[in-house]
């Protein structure tokens, strides 16, 4: 080995003598990954060198040290200054290291791929294909309500299929556990319902009429619809997350090739678990909501609870409530829809799968929205 | 070189890991050499994996000194800690890619991190390093979900070599692979270590990369290291099953 063995201390060296119609190069010191960047910019200046040389001499035996980088990089020097068709020539190599530079010899440089740039025709194709999107999402959603009621269909037939120990985990989970937050946060909007009414009301003496608006407002719409809209936050993502990563680990594949259906082992419990949570999430909710705002009138609006009873009992019906009951199973269907076609929609990758939970979140809140304007429409045309 | 062949560039005393009450490795010692590979073999559930992520720092043992290049890893400070990670690569068991990341990303990932060069090199020794673990410039812009086994594990190898490393951690690397490509990875082990100076620790259940790329085995039984040496010292070995191993059904249809 040359004398440079061992003086992996200091920096790398490339020294140039021009003589006449020749180059040598001389290159010396650790030529490594760690200096990658100073080796790169030598090689560069170097590489100014070129010109119509035709006979280059390129020394390495000063190299204490040569990885793939510093390889690569005489390689490269190699290669720019033979561009011309002159010949280089490389000496002083060691054995050590003369696998690794005709390794790096075989290497072709392909560039990167460009990226598209932004382009008028290029947008309206992106909004084209969203409008497309808009219509493969609805289809996926009818295709997976139809693939739901056909399993529950057999399941109807075959109640040996059902798979109960499931269900009854799901309901644990989107239902059970979720009862603290649903009532903690049903409870505290109760109360900032009855707050801001009792404020704005006194202001022509109309206190005693919050209780109407927060009878009516809780039972009908805010009850059902702030906890769907929790339960899409909490539990559509849950879904979508674990249907999407078994997707990913070909966990749904091997169940098919099993011989079971997918869509009645993993979808129809948590779809049948999620339509009988929501139902007692919202009464729950409704309930506390209610307490809440009972409280809030009794100590800051001065209404005693027995005139609140009273006052409730004159200002809502049954109907007020059947409608809000009414809507919470419908709305527990579309999120688990939504969830569900999200999570067997996730492709390979970590970042798929939280677009795909993100997607869910956000479809089912929108959806859950809309059916409530649907429901606000036909119950006020059948008078309810 | 002027370094001698026999230094240890892993040096693990008497370290003990336990989980909950079952105590996995209790007190045991490895050297790994520079320039050599090490097969590292026992039964499955021995703990293999286990030690070789507590080289690496991410399961926590109870007692015991682990010194990789010199420096011991529980009295380095973190900047140390990151001068010795930067000099060594790991293969994991599944390969462990980004998943969001393509396979140049994956491969350009630990080098833009740690050494600030221009994209066109990084770009080059992207290709470099795929051409060295074998695989075509193509494959640089796929996305690993669309990558087979084989190549998933090439990948990773790319990865993990990417900042030129001195020491390589493989995990199980030809499991889930065919034969030959499971031999076109034990020879391509080899050619790196060559090329390189790698030295490799390789944890493994494969006798056929045991005998075509080790250099030295180390066989893990009750915690411990029971017996390390050349395959001729495994197969002269007495212990039961060691006997096992190199003498049963499999070891006789490799050995022919």
């Amino acid at each position: 080995m040359g004398a440079g063995v061992g003086i992996v201390q200091g920096d790398p060296t490339l020294e140039h003598i021009v003589k006449g119609n020749g180059l040598a190069l001389c290159a010396a010191g650790p030529w490594t990954a760690r200096f990658a960047s100073e080796l790169e910019r030598i090689v560069a200046d170097a590489e100014k060198l070129t010109g119509s040389r035709s006979n280059i001499f390129i020394d390495v035996s000063q190299i204490s040290k040569l990885d793939t980088f510093g390889a690569w990089l005489i390689e490269r020097l190699r290669r720019s200054l033979t561009q011309g068709g002159g010949e280089a020539k490389i000496a002083g190599l060691s054995a050590n290291y003369s696998s690794l530079v005709d390794e790096v010899r075989r290497v072709k440089t392909i560039p990167a791929a460009d990226v598209a740039a932004v382009t008028i025709p290029g947008l309206l194709d992106q909004v084209g294909r969203s409008v497309v999107g808009v219509g493969s999402t609805m289809l996926g959603l009818i295709d997976m309500l139809g693939a739901v009621l056909a399993a529950s269909g057999r399941v109807l037939t075959h109640p040996r299929g059902f798979r109960l120990t499931s269900t009854v985990h799901h309901m644990e989970q989107v239902c059970w556990r979720a009862v603290p937050i649903v009532v903690l946060i049903t409870f505290l909007i109760g109360c900032i319902i009855s707050q801001q009414g009792i404020f704005h009301f006194r202001k022509f003496g109309a206190d005693i009429f919050v209780v109407d608006m927060l009878g009516v407002l809780v039972l009908r719409e805010i009850g059902v619809l702030l906890v769907a809209i929790m339960v899409a936050g909490r539990s559509g993502s849950a879904y979508t997350a674990e249907l999407g990563s078994m997707k990913m680990r070909e966990e749904i594949d091997a169940l098919r090739t099993m011989g079971f259906d997918p869509v009645e082992v993993l979808i129809l419990p948590r779809m049948l678990a999620l339509i009988l949570a929501l139902p007692i999430l919202a009464f729950l909710g409704a309930i506390a909501a209610l307490y809440g705002g009972g409280l809030v009138a009794w100590l800051y609006g001065g209404v005693d609870p027995e005139a609140f009873l009273l006052r409730l009992r004159d200002a809502i019906s049954i109907d007020h409530f059947t409608v809000g009951l009414i809507k919470a199973p419908v709305m527990a269907a579309v999120i688990g829809i939504v969830a569900c076609v999200e999570g067997l929609a996730v492709q390979g990758s970590a970042e798929s799968l939280g677009q795909h939970t993100t997607s869910s979140v956000v479809k089912g809140i929108f959806f859950v929205i809309v059916m409530d304007g649907v429901f606000a429409i036909f119950f006020a045309s059948i008078g309810m | 070189m002027a370094v001698p062949m026999q230094e240890a560039i892993i040096r693990v005393r008497d370290i003990s890991v336990r989980f909950g009450s079952t105590k996995v490795l209790d007190g045991l010692d490895l050297d790994v050499r520079r320039g050599e590979i090490l097969g590292f073999v026992g039964p499955s559930g021995a703990g293999k994996s286990v030690l070789m992520r507590t080289v690496i720092g991410l399961v926590p043992k109870i007692s015991g000194r682990i010194e990789v290049f010199g420096v011991d890893l529980d009295a380095a400070s973190a900047s140390e800690r990151r001068v010795v990670e930067r000099r060594w690569g790991i293969l994991f068991q599944q390969g462990a890619l980004f998943s969001s990341l393509t396979v140049r990303q994956n491969i350009q990932f630990p080098v833009r991190e740690y050494l600030d060069v221009t994209q066109r090199l990084l770009d080059e020794i992207t290709m470099a390093k795929l051409g060295m673990v074998g695989l075509r410039p193509e494959v640089a812009d796929r996305f690993p979900s669309e990558l087979s086994g084989g190549m998933i594990k090439r990948v990773a190898l790319a990865r993990a070599l990417a900042l030129d490393p001195e020491l390589v951690f493989l995990d199980e690397p030809t499991s889930g692979l065919d034969p030959i490509g499971a031999g076109d990875f034990d020879e391509l082990v080899r050619t790196l270590q060559r090329t390189l100076g790698l030295t490799v620790f390789m944890v493994t259940h494969d006798l056929d990369s045991l005998y075509t790329a080790c250099d030295r085995i180390a066989v893990l039984g009750n915690g411990k290291v029971i017996a390390s040496g050349s395959i001729a010292d495994m197969q002269a070995s007495q212990h039961p099953w060691l006997r096992a191993y190199f003498h049963g059904k499999r070891a006789r249809a490799v050995t022919g």
